[in-house]
């Protein structure tokens, strides 16, 4: 980044009005190379993303069409919606460490629910989702109520979770004729209904995972950054004692925040489980680990520095392209992580190495 | 005449084409209390930060001893003698260390100190570095537990000795080193800074208060806007000195205008603020400002935070335009009426920078977003204009609503802060130290704002005396958490002269 370097300053200025001069056409050039260098970090994501577009287009115009376009975004959805919880939690000082496990075990519950209870698609989603704003009260209880670290108290509830998913089948995977513990057949299957959230798509062209995580970016972005809500959210997390002294229900707030990021796992575990139409108790592996890279990208996004939701957005379609672009060039799926880490990396970079000097 | 140990000659630093220095010039004299006086923005701490080896200065020369001193790190001026203690001492040390691992913190990280330290050889060399300065320390205390005072003599103990193998320092540099320090805490720092000045120590002396500069300087250097604009030789006339930094007279000062006292808005009866704390009465009427000053940790904090719901009420009674009052949170205590700004508006008040809620005029429309938003939706016009008003109000300088609350001045701050709680009508204001980091140019215009609203009753907490009666009505003593009565001046006043109470009664607990 030439623009960021500065010129050498001569120390004497043996006639005061020409230095001055000087000093102010110096000022006004810093000033306008600064702007530039400013614009060019907060669009640096989108540039990046602009250039990949082209970049794999050229090489493989396939990569192009519709079809792989939605399939990507149909892709990184339930990262997306796990990411915008993860960037919930991170506006008010805290950190989610649930979400990839209330994921997994939304997928067994939606699957226990319609397969084993026989519920159908209108029981079964607000079952899940109540079931994800539980873990998030839970986690909200630990944290506001017992003062138990943000941190710990999400791992121990990711642990507690990846083990309870597995009590109610004695550890074996859903699928429509599963044997109970108790020797009983189960007698349901997967509705059809449900299984359209994760297959479907609207005109044949947009799935409706991608809805749903347009659904999600929109409205979340607006809480955040448009109402009152948001504001506080994020005077919580930025000074507690400041939001609470100004009169904000800062408790109450951080309870909000861990409610709504569990909806969302639970909202991410309901795509996969109708996309899958089985509950597998491996799902959800690397979910946790993706949304959170997402939700950091996004401090790159717009140079914002700062959770957002729709640089967590971007965060994630940005990796997914990357990655379908990489898959469609043959590139081997154990580079996948490598990608994803450089890729972190070099956001972060961004965002606090070279983004910080002008400021 | 000895030649000056440290000689500034037209320094300049410019940031981002703002000139912070512009052609500073003075010199301090070895065994010399200099005191750097100036507005917030009249570039002392850039020119701390330049002698300190902080930043690198862009023009100009200084000479130090006779050699020329252009130091590039904080270790290279240590090297050369000058030893900085900043104005946070919070940072010195480490909770769960003693005070003689704080004052071994530097040797640690020295690469030439032994690998292996016994608690013996820390123990025996932090009170050799004690007993090379003349500071007495609790040395097995743990850090956390070492009073504000303590905290800043370690600071000077460790700067004093922070590079044996180079030559001792000559010149030490104090930023604002009484900032959180009680009068009686701040002589016993200005016996030690007396003491070490007979050795031939220099030190310049950066502060706001001058009752400590006069207690202390040899002379006062005044900055404005980057260059010296006048120097003082003792006895330093305060009056022009503060004239000469502000560019313009002093105001009269508002303290002892008696005005008329409205009804009492808070009566507070058999008040007790912790379970061995006596009980005490207190009434603020509307219109009236009243001051609590004390020694630090005395209550003062405790009683505004009291009273604002944030810690419960240990026994008593309070009501408030004559209801019954009990806050369980600031919330509750907002909605009745009563407002406060808390102590260190950093910690108490901002958002930090880059984070939503930095702006100047989100500073100040934090508690009134409910009432500001259409449907808990923000569109922002409503928070400009009410920023616009308070810029206008409290002539707040800034570039605008949108600025970064961060880019402001101390003093422009603490005018947000303010501003913030004058957005709205209130009962009962509260400021806990609102004059902290504030330059007098700026506390003049913060207390005539106070004191123009009289529909409302304020209480502010301060342990400077100077500002309480520059500001109050009326003041009052708070000591192990409980009103004094304030017949008799402060003993520790350091003036000597203490300025006579303003008229009204001395205290509430006669009736």
């Amino acid at each position: 980044m030439t623009a960021l370097t500065d010129d050498p300053i001569p120390v004497t200025r043996p006639v005061k009005e020409t230095a001055e001069r000087q000093d102010a056409a110096r000022r006004g050039g810093v000033a306008r190379r600064a702007d530039i260098a400013a614009g060019l970090r907060a669009s640096a994501v989108f540039l990046l993303l602009a250039a990949l577009l082209a970049g794999f287009t050229i090489a493989e115009p396939a990569f192009a069409n519709v079809g792989n376009l939605m399939s990507i975004l149909q892709g990184v959805s339930v990262v997306a919606i796990l990411g915008a919880g993860v960037t919930l939690t991170l506006a008010v000082g805290g950190f989610d460490l649930s979400i990839g496990a209330v994921a997994a075990s939304s997928v067994m519950a939606a699957s226990y629910a319609m397969i084993v209870l026989q519920l159908d698609v209108f029981a079964t989603v607000p079952l899940v989702l109540a079931f994800g704003a539980a873990v998030g009260l839970v986690n909200a209880l630990l944290i506001v109520r017992l003062k138990v670290p943000d941190l710990l108290a999400t791992l121990a509830m990711m642990f507690l979770l990846s083990g309870l998913q597995l009590l109610p089948t004695a550890g074996r995977s859903i699928s429509a004729g599963l044997v109970l513990p108790d020797g009983a057949k189960a007698m349901g299957v997967y509705d059809g209904r449900f299984l359209l959230i994760g297959r479907y798509s609207l005109s044949g062209v947009v799935p409706v995972s991608v809805v749903l995580m347009a659904v999600v970016a929109v409205s979340l972005s607006v809480l955040t950054e448009r109402t009152r809500i948001g504001r506080l959210l994020f005077a919580t997390g930025g000074n507690e004692v400041a939001a609470r002294l100004a009169g904000a229900p800062t408790l109450r707030l951080k309870t909000l925040a861990y409610v709504l990021s569990g909806m969302l796992a639970a909202l991410g575990g309901i795509i996969i489980a109708a996309r899958v139409g089985r509950g597998d108790v491996s799902s959800g592996g690397s979910l946790l680990m993706d949304a959170v890279a997402a939700a950091l990208i996004g401090f790159a996004v717009l140079n914002l520095r700062r959770p957002n939701v729709l640089g967590t957005i971007v965060g994630a379609v940005f990796v997914g392209v990357l990655l379908n672009g990489l898959t469609m060039l043959n590139a081997p799926y154990y580079t996948q992580d490598f990608v994803k880490g450089a890729v972190l990396v070099g956001a972060l970079a961004l965002t606090y190495g070279l983004g910080r000097r002008t400021r | 005449m000895t030649p000056p140990l440290l000689t500034i000659a037209n320094v300049t630093q410019s940031f981002e084409g703002t000139r912070a220095l512009d052609g500073a010039s003075f010199d301090i004299g070895r065994g010399e209390i200099v005191a750097l006086m100036g507005a917030n923005g009249a570039g002392k701490s850039t020119l701390v930060k330049i002698l300190s080896g902080v930043l690198l200065a862009d023009g100009g020369t200084i000479t130090l001893d006779g050699k020329a001193f252009r130091p590039r790190s904080p270790a290279e001026a240590g090297r050369a003698g000058i030893a900085t203690v900043h104005q946070s001492t919070d940072v010195v040390g480490i909770p769960g260390l003693t005070v003689a691992d704080a004052l071994m913190l530097g040797r640690f990280a020295d690469r030439n100190s032994p690998f292996f330290l016994s608690r013996k050889t820390v123990r025996r060399e932090a009170q050799a570095m004690l007993d090379a300065v003349g500071i007495a320390l609790p040395l097995e205390r743990d850090f956390a537990d070492l009073p504000a005072a303590d905290r800043q003599l370690l600071a000077i103990a460790r700067a004093l000795s922070a590079h044996p193998q180079a030559e001792p320092p000559h010149l030490l540099i104090l930023d604002e080193p009484t900032a959180s320090l009680s009068a009686a805490e701040s002589r016993r720092l200005f016996t030690i800074l007396l003491r070490l000045r007979q050795d031939g120590l220099a030190v310049l002396y950066i502060s706001h208060r001058t009752a400590d500069l006069a207690a202390l300087a040899d002379r006062a250097i005044v900055l404005r806007n980057g260059a010296v604009a006048g120097a003082f030789a003792r006895p330093i006339d305060f009056s022009r000195a503060i004239e000469t930094m502000i560019g313009r007279p002093l105001a009269p000062p508002s303290a002892g205008l008696v005005r008329p006292r409205g009804v009492a808005v808070l009566e507070a009866r058999q008040l007790r603020l912790g379970p061995d704390a006596a009980p005490f009465d207190l009434t603020v009427h509307a219109g009236e400002v009243v001051a609590v000053t004390g020694v630090l940790g005395g209550g003062k904090s405790r009683l505004l935070s009291t009273l604002f719901g944030v810690h419960p009420l240990c026994a008593g009674t309070i009501h408030l335009d004559g209801r019954s009052y009990r806050p369980r949170s600031p919330a509750q205590a907002i909605a009745a009426g009563v407002v406060m700004a808390g102590e260190d508006r950093h910690r108490s008040s901002l958002m930090p920078p880059d984070w939503p809620g930095h702006a100047l005029k989100s500073t100040i429309s934090l508690p009134h977003l409910a009432a500001w938003s259409y449907a808990g939706f923000l569109f922002g016009g409503r928070e400009r204009r009410e920023a616009e008003t308070a810029m206008a109000r409290l002539s707040i300088k800034a570039s605008g609503p949108d600025a970064s609350i961060w880019s402001l001045s101390g003093g422009n701050q603490q005018k947000a802060v303010l501003a913030r709680w004058d957005a709205a009508p209130s009962r009962l204001l509260m400021l806990d130290e609102p004059f902290q980091g504030v330059d007098v140019g700026a506390r003049a215009e913060i207390i005539a704002a106070i004191r123009a609203r009289t529909n409302r009753a304020t209480l502010i907490a301060t342990s400077d005396r100077e500002e309480a009666e520059a500001v109050a009505d009326r003041i009052l003593v708070i000591d192990q958490h409980s009103l004094m009565a304030d017949d008799h001046p402060h003993p520790a006043d350091l003036q000597g002269t203490p300025a006579p109470l303003p008229e009204g009664r001395p205290h509430d607990r006669a009736h």
